[in-house]
């Protein structure tokens, strides 16, 4: 064998797999890739173990890519091992990156989450109301399962993350960019967010639809309008996150006529996107009394789960009050 | 913990045209009122970021005030209307949060009103008393981080 080829791995956590899927829609650029890399762990499409991983050296792995956020126990274990093992580590897509839509199940704690997926859906058939256990014994045996936290985290909120890969899924040009800038030694500071740090009605063709002073009077959820498809989505009176989302996209959901929902996070500026939004969109609603503005308000179905659709375990707040939840 | 050992920390976004003024008024005349609050200067009440608001819970809040100019007052036309309408907002996403609307306020103190002031504060205090300590934790998980 000549010259090592530098070795790369897959990895998922909390996440729906459509971040492998981008992986795969690379298409042909994928057999540049295996041609430049050594893929030497992705649990979804190649049999490796978690012992040939152990067997490794600590730092051999060029760059782990992880997808997912951090929700159970093995999730964690595995993790750490990675990091140990990777020279880089890489938060893949939004779950990683902000704790992405799992992120949501910040407003409910493990008890409610079970009894809700296991005992109270009508499609459940569990007369016994049985739930997973971590600790089971079968014929004199102990059986374990990992376990299952209340919280469910970012990546970087459980190990050293070097670099973000934002979106859901990240869209190919940018992995691509992101394999070559790794490729050669080209990478930005430590901590950055692989896609251009300005948001996205900077990129968005709707912009200049924009009114001078864009005023909302009445919240329209999307299928209560008929949408133009030219026109800003806000001006239309619909929530699109864009103004508090980082751009880079390729604004694949205003092309499908959607507004933005704000899976690529904040940009650097921000911390806490939910929190900014709710800033943006409060000061456009057009009026200055107190039982209008109220009367707007309540047209906002679901505020804390539409302005932090993908980004609650990365906010300011992390999750709904502990003791609030029955 | 007994209710009667709990001293609430409130955090108090003042204005620096109307309501800090206020507040001096009341210091200057030695009006006395709960000591619990910890008062942060601001330009305007249209500056405070809900993204303070969420910080000073968690980092320990039990309660947030902000307050401002009267209405049509403001020294720059409109910050206490945007003010007023991220109140409102970010009061009912803080009720997604668990966090009690009451534990939010938003008030209106002129530059004279140091009486107003004083009221404010000690209502404040012992509404959130009879509330409770917030107890945000963090936000961390005592399941995993214990």
């Amino acid at each position: 064998m000549s010259t090592e080829k530098p070795k790369v791995a897959f990895y998922w956590c909390a996440s729906c797999g459509g971040c492998e899927e981008a992986v795969i829609d690379l298409a042909e650029d994928i057999l540049k890739v295996v041609e430049a890399v050594d893929i030497v762990f992705w649990p979804v499409a190649l049999d490796f173990k978690k012992k040939d991983v152990e067997a490794m050296k600590d730092g051999s792995i060029a760059v782990s890519f992880i997808n997912g956020a951090v929700r159970l126990s093995e999730q964690e274990e595995m993790v750490k091992l990675l990091r140990q093992k990777s020279g880089l580590v890489v938060a893949f897509g939004s779950c990683s990156h902000l704790g992405g839509i799992p992120g949501l199940g910040n407003f409910w704690n493990k008890e409610t989450i079970f009894r809700r997926a296991y005992i109270t859906t009508p499609s459940t058939d569990n007369p016994d109301g049985t739930v997973p256990l971590e600790k089971t014994e079968v014929d004199g045996k102990e059986l374990t399962l990992p376990r299952f936290y209340d919280t469910v985290y970012t990546l970087d909120q459980v190990i050293d993350v070097d670099y973000y890969l934002p979106g859901c899924a990240p869209p190919p040009d940018l992995i691509m960019n992101a394999l070559q800038a790794i490729l050669e030694g080209k990478l930005p500071p430590k901590g950055a967010v692989l896609s251009p740090n300005k948001s996205l009605c900077d990129d968005c063709k709707r912009n200049e639809s924009k009114p001078e002073k864009l005023t909302i009077k009445e919240i329209k959820r999307p299928w209560e309008v008929e949408l133009d498809p030219e026109k800003c989505f806000l001006a239309q009176g619909v929530i699109c996150m864009g103004p508090a989302t980082r751009t880079g996209c390729g604004e694949r959901c205003i092309e499908a006529n959607m507004p933005c929902r704000g899976c690529f996070g904040p940009t650097d500026q921000v911390i806490d996107q939910g929190a900014k939004f709710l800033s943006s969109l409060a000061s456009i609603l057009d009026t200055d009394d107190e039982k209008e503005i109220e009367k707007i308000v309540d047209t906002i179905v679901d505020p804390a789960g539409t302005f932090y659709r993908f980004s609650l375990p990365s906010s300011i707040l992390r999750r709904r009050r502990m003791e609030d939840i029955k | 913990m007994a209710n009667e050992a709990f001293e609430p920390k409130l955090v108090g976004f003042l204005c620096n045209w109307c309501s800090y003024t206020g507040a001096d008024l009341a210091g200057t005349a030695r009006m006395t009122y709960a000591p619990n609050i910890r008062i942060i200067r601001v330009m305007c009440s249209g500056r405070v970021d809900p993204q303070f608001v969420l910080k000073a819970f968690i980092e320990g809040a039990d309660g947030v005030l902000i307050s401002g100019c009267h209405p049509g007052d403001c020294h720059y036309q409109e910050g206490n209307y945007n003010a007023l309408r991220r109140h409102r907002l970010l009061s009912k996403m803080l009720e997604q949060f668990g966090i009690e609307r009451e534990r939010f306020r938003l008030e209106w103190v002129s530059a004279a009103e140091g009486v107003k002031f004083q009221q404010i504060c000690d209502e404040f205090t012992e509404q959130i008393k009879k509330l409770g300590p917030l107890n945000l934790n963090g936000g961390k998980d005592e399941h995993r981080e214990a």
